[in-house]
């Protein structure tokens, strides 16, 4: 073989003695279209089922194919997901950015690379392993126009013998991506072997990165939030869904749309149990939505931070008028096509108070596939029961990205439809009235058109407590005193935030969404490096339980972390802090359009408790 | 009032066939200009409703933003309303009949509304055969923001204040069928009997139908330079036939020589009899519909009456394949699958 000359002239591996078991980054470097995504996936799940915690993300362009993508896979023996700066092990297919990619790498790092860009000259500090996988794809596929494809499950091969990561499971893994696809299941299987038994010759070890079976994802799942949230809409029984294409929340709808099928349509008379529609735009699929949830359906529909712009107008409208809808905002980074295909929590203070005039708006905020499955049912509950438009704020990291996760729990709660008026209610009440608030919490009953009960005419122009056009100074003033009232109720119904304290801590964390996983890391990392302790709370909803202010209280500093340039999340605490609690937040902000890391959580709260 | 159920009809009173009184089908007070063209179509909007029997329960009446928009509130005050945002009435619409499909939307929109900032919803809901009777009340002015020329205002046209309209007018009848809207009808507010017919016939059809009503505005634009005034409208109908509505409930007469008739048949088994002036006018011709509305525009007339018709399309709802039950009343245990149906998908998963 020509690689042979190679291998034994590279010198040892600085890191040979130290053996690293279960703690690495995988970073596959590819050309978007060039079908990587099998491979990665196989590799990811094949380290899964050897009980290992992993995660996986796919950094990629805004275009088609062509440019370059990198996937990460992390694996970590103490469960940590989020994204590590660091990377331990590059696979280098793509000429392109192969030379900057090597540059980058920490010393010590390995580097399996397409042998015909001859990076072994670059660094002398890592470990490099050439392979010729042109020469070795061609007796294994004779269609030339597959090769690029298989080409790839080469790596997969050459890192199972690396790494130890056990063939069969490999295979195993080839099965379950491929599914019933025989022949490309046994066209890769001969392409995995050629890879290992490549390496098997020529590669002796010389990096310190191996896997070992451990027991940590026993009962667990691998799944891209984006398919939790779609699980968590049919669950919580959606029949509308209205959408517009758009990255990165397509595929919220484009899963339900598989799941419903399977699951939501009538075994005797075939006929479906709900309704999905790609609107014309955003502001169409907002309408639709706010159009079935007023007729008394569940109804949602998914977008990202452009598609909530859209939306504001009738935002404000379902609002004031009281309809329910939940919409999902996958955040990307902003404004207008900004980088659609990376990650950002940008949408967090425009989307509160979407809308014009006084308008506040309920937020759940998931951190975890888990989450996005419960937080979607959550909020539909939440949609009836305030009558009022409900956003779910992910954003591409969750959504896009493959998660580790519990399986989802079956809901333990019937629907929560909210106060609908009946013939028995109306009984009690002794009349009705759209916007009464005969319970003092702000909540009024409403009728659907078709349920036979009293009728009104839903507008966004000025009405009184029945209903009726009104332009009254004091119906108005009544009319958003008692929605601001609704939405303090809120605070009681909406997910409490999670809190982990520390009694010896000065120091805290307040975080949201997929921020999460660099936080938890993070502190960690604070205690056993520096020293310092941390308490840390979850936020999980807006508006804010009266937890935030004790939270606050019991520490001198607090570090508010999130994926956005202009501290969002920090400007609508302060809407609700006393000016004291203000002056103890502190902002850590990372808005790369790259997932946040934990090493640059722990830096920069260093750097500003050394100020 | 808005927020009460039908009441019965009192002793005496001439009730319909579902036993409700012309009382019931009217809404509040009009706050429209005394003599307002859209006044005219509230009347007979509410006339047609009653005498066809319509429940008012299943009827849901819906808007947009504008003078015409205005007008729900003033017809059907015991059916559900929802007045939109600006040219975004026909998503709601959708949305609702989605939920629950076996609703009445009726729709009531301006020239404004309808074609400057709704044309992409107007498109898409005449694409989809969504059913709903959507009404363009059509003054080629906005009146609310007092007089500015829309969208539909003919070349030429000229506003109170002078202002001179130089761009060509959308047709939103012609658009309507060149995008697959299966009942298109043009008419004119002050011609009552017409208006009442295509009224009647449109509530029996299962579609989408466009009825665009020529309604001139008396405040600011109906005035000698206006193309949409009183006068110049009675000068230049060309109505295509005169027409007849016989609903599926009541005998069928046909008073009609065949030959010069064209009869219709509807969704509901009603008819619609055409009688036809201009020799071979087929309203189930798309291409005759748009040439007619071609010519006729080019002479500067309206042509009105029925101009287009498909009965036999599937309506956006049929499409989709929908349960009986309206989606918007299926219980729990319809709407959220199995434990069983969640275990497969988390072992499909592992």
């Amino acid at each position: 073989m020509s690689s042979e000359p190679a291998v034994q002239d590279l010198s040892a591996s600085p890191n040979a003695a130290a053996e690293v078991v279960n703690d690495f980054s995988i970073q596959v470097a590819t050309v978007n279209g060039s079908g990587s995504q099998t491979a990665n996936l196989v590799l990811i799940r094949s380290l899964f089922q050897m009980g290992i915690p992993v995660s996986g993300k796919n950094l990629f362009p805004s275009n088609i194919a062509g440019l370059p993508t990198w996937y990460t896979i992390r694996a970590n023996k103490h469960g940590y997901v989020g994204r590590k700066k660091e990377i331990d092990l590059l696979v280098a297919m793509n000429a392109e950015t192969a030379k900057e990619d090597v540059l980058a790498l920490d010393a010590g790092a390995a580097v399996v690379y397409d042998e015909p860009l001859k990076l072994q000259d670059l660094r002398s500090d890592l470990v490099f392993y050439p392979v010729p996988f042109d020469k070795l794809v061609a007796p294994v596929c004779p269609d030339a126009k597959l090769r690029r494809l298989v080409r790839n499950m080469i790596y997969d091969g050459i890192l199972s013998r690396l790494l130890g990561i056990e063939m069969a499971e490999m295979e195993r893994a080839l099965g379950k991506q491929l599914g019933k696809k025989a022949k490309a299941v046994a066209l890769n299987q001969v392409a995995l072997k050629v890879g290992y038994d490549f390496a098997d010759t020529n590669l002796p070890k010389r990096d310190p990165f191996r896997v070992e079976r451990m027991n940590a994802t026993q009962g667990k799942i691998l799944v891209e939030a984006n398919a939790a949230v779609a699980i968590g809409a049919m669950m919580a029984g959606v029949t509308v869904v209205t959408w517009y294409p758009i990255t990165p929340s397509s595929t919220v709808c484009e899963t339900l749309i598989d799941y419903m099928k399977l699951y939501r349509v009538d075994k005797e008379s075939g006929k479906a149990t709900f309704a999905i529609v790609q609107a014309e735009d955003e502001l169409a699929s907002i309408g639709m939505a706010l159009g079935a949830g007023w007729a008394g359906a569940r109804s949602m529909t998914a977008t990202s931070g452009p598609g909530i712009s859209l939306m504001s107008e009738f935002t404000g409208l379902g609002y004031y008028t009281e309809v329910p809808a939940v919409i999902i905002d996958v955040q990307r980074v902003g404004p207008s096509t900004g980088l659609p295909t990376r990650t950002a929590q940008g949408d967090i203070l425009s989307t509160a108070v979407l809308s014009h005039g006084d308008t506040k708006h309920i937020l759940l905020i998931p951190n975890s596939a888990e989450e996005c499955y419960e937080l979607t049912m959550t909020a539909f509950d939440l949609a009836e029961r305030f009558q009022t438009p409900v956003f779910v704020m992910t954003d591409l990291d969750l959504g896009m990205n493959t998660w580790m996760a519990d399986a989802f729990k079956y809901p333990d709660k019937p629907l929560d439809r909210g106060k609908r008026l009946d013939a028995e209610t109306l009984k009690r009440l002794g009349g009705w009235g759209r916007y009464e608030d005969v319970d003092g919490d702000g909540i009024p009953y409403r009728s659907v058109p078709g349920d036979g009960m009293p009728a009104y005419f839903n507008r966004g122009s000025g009405h009184n407590a029945r209903g009726q056009y009104s332009e009254r100074a004091d119906d108005y003033k009544n009319n958003v005193d008692r929605l601001a009232r609704k939405f303090e109720t809120a605070r009681q119904w909406v997910p409490k935030e999670l809190v982990d304290l520390d009694p010896e801590a000065e120091v805290a964390f307040i975080a949201y969404g997929s921020s999460h996983w660099a936080v938890e890391e993070a502190r960690d990392q604070l205690r056993q490096e520096a020293g310092v302790k941390t308490s840390y709370m979850r936020l999980r909803a807006y508006p804010f339980t009266t937890e935030v202010e004790q939270f606050i209280d019991r520490h001198k500093r607090v570090y508010v972390v999130e994926q956005n340039r202009d501290a969002q999340m920090l400007s609508l605490l302060k809407l609700d802090l006393a000016p004291g609690q203000v002056g103890k937040l502190r902002s850590v902000l990372y808005y790369t359009g790259l997932p946040i890391d934990a090493r640059s959580v722990s830096d920069e709260v260093l750097a500003q408790e050394r100020e | 009032m808005a927020t009460e159920t039908p009441a019965a009809p009192a002793p005496g009173k001439k009730v319909n066939r579902i036993n409700l009184d012309l009382q019931t089908y009217r809404g509040s007070k009009t706050t429209l200009c005394a003599g307002c063209g859209h006044n005219a179509i509230t009347e007979r909007i509410i006339e047609a409703y009653f005498e066809m029997g319509v429940d008012p329960q299943r009827v849901i009446k819906l808007s947009g933003i504008g003078c015409s928009s205005k007008s729900p509130a003033y017809f059907l005050g015991t059916s559900h309303g929802f007045n939109a945002v600006h040219g975004r009435m026909p998503a709601v619409a959708t949305g609702a009949v989605l939920a629950n499909k076996h609703l009445c939307p009726i729709g009531v929109s301006g020239d404004g509304d309808t074609s400057a900032i709704g044309t992409g919803q107007f498109v898409h809901l005449m694409r989809r055969n969504v059913p709903i009777i959507y009404i363009v009340e059509n003054n080629g002015c906005y009146g609310l923001t007092k007089g500015q020329l829309s969208p539909t205002a003919d070349i030429g046209s000229r506003l109170k204040n002078g202002v001179v309209n130089d761009l060509p007018p959308i047709d939103l009848c012609a658009l309507a069928i060149q995008l697959g809207a299966t009942f298109v009808a043009r008419s004119f507010s002050g011609d009552k009997k017409q208006l009442a017919s295509l009224l009647k016939a449109a509530i029996a059809h299962r579609g989408a139908v466009l009825l665009d009503v020529i309604s001139p505005c008396v405040t600011f634009n109906d005035h000698e330079g206006s193309t949409k005034s009183y006068a110049y409208v009675k000068d230049h109908d060309d109505p295509l036939g005169e027409m007849t509505f016989v609903p599926f409930f009541d005998d069928i007469v046909v008073d009609y020589e065949p030959g010069t008739t064209q009869e219709v048949k509807m969704h509901d088994g009603s008819r619609v009899y055409l009688k036809k002036i201009e020799e071979g006018y087929n309203p189930r011709d798309k291409v005759a519909a748009l040439s007619l509305l071609h010519e006729t525009a080019r002479k500067g007339e309206f042509a009105t009456g029925l101009l287009y018709i498909e009965p036999d399309r599937e309506s956006f709802t049929d499409l989709l394949n929908l349960v009986d039950t309206p989606l918007s009343m299926l219980p729990e245990e319809i709407v959220r699958p199995s434990r069983e149906a969640l275990d497969q998908i988390m072992e499909r998963l592992r």
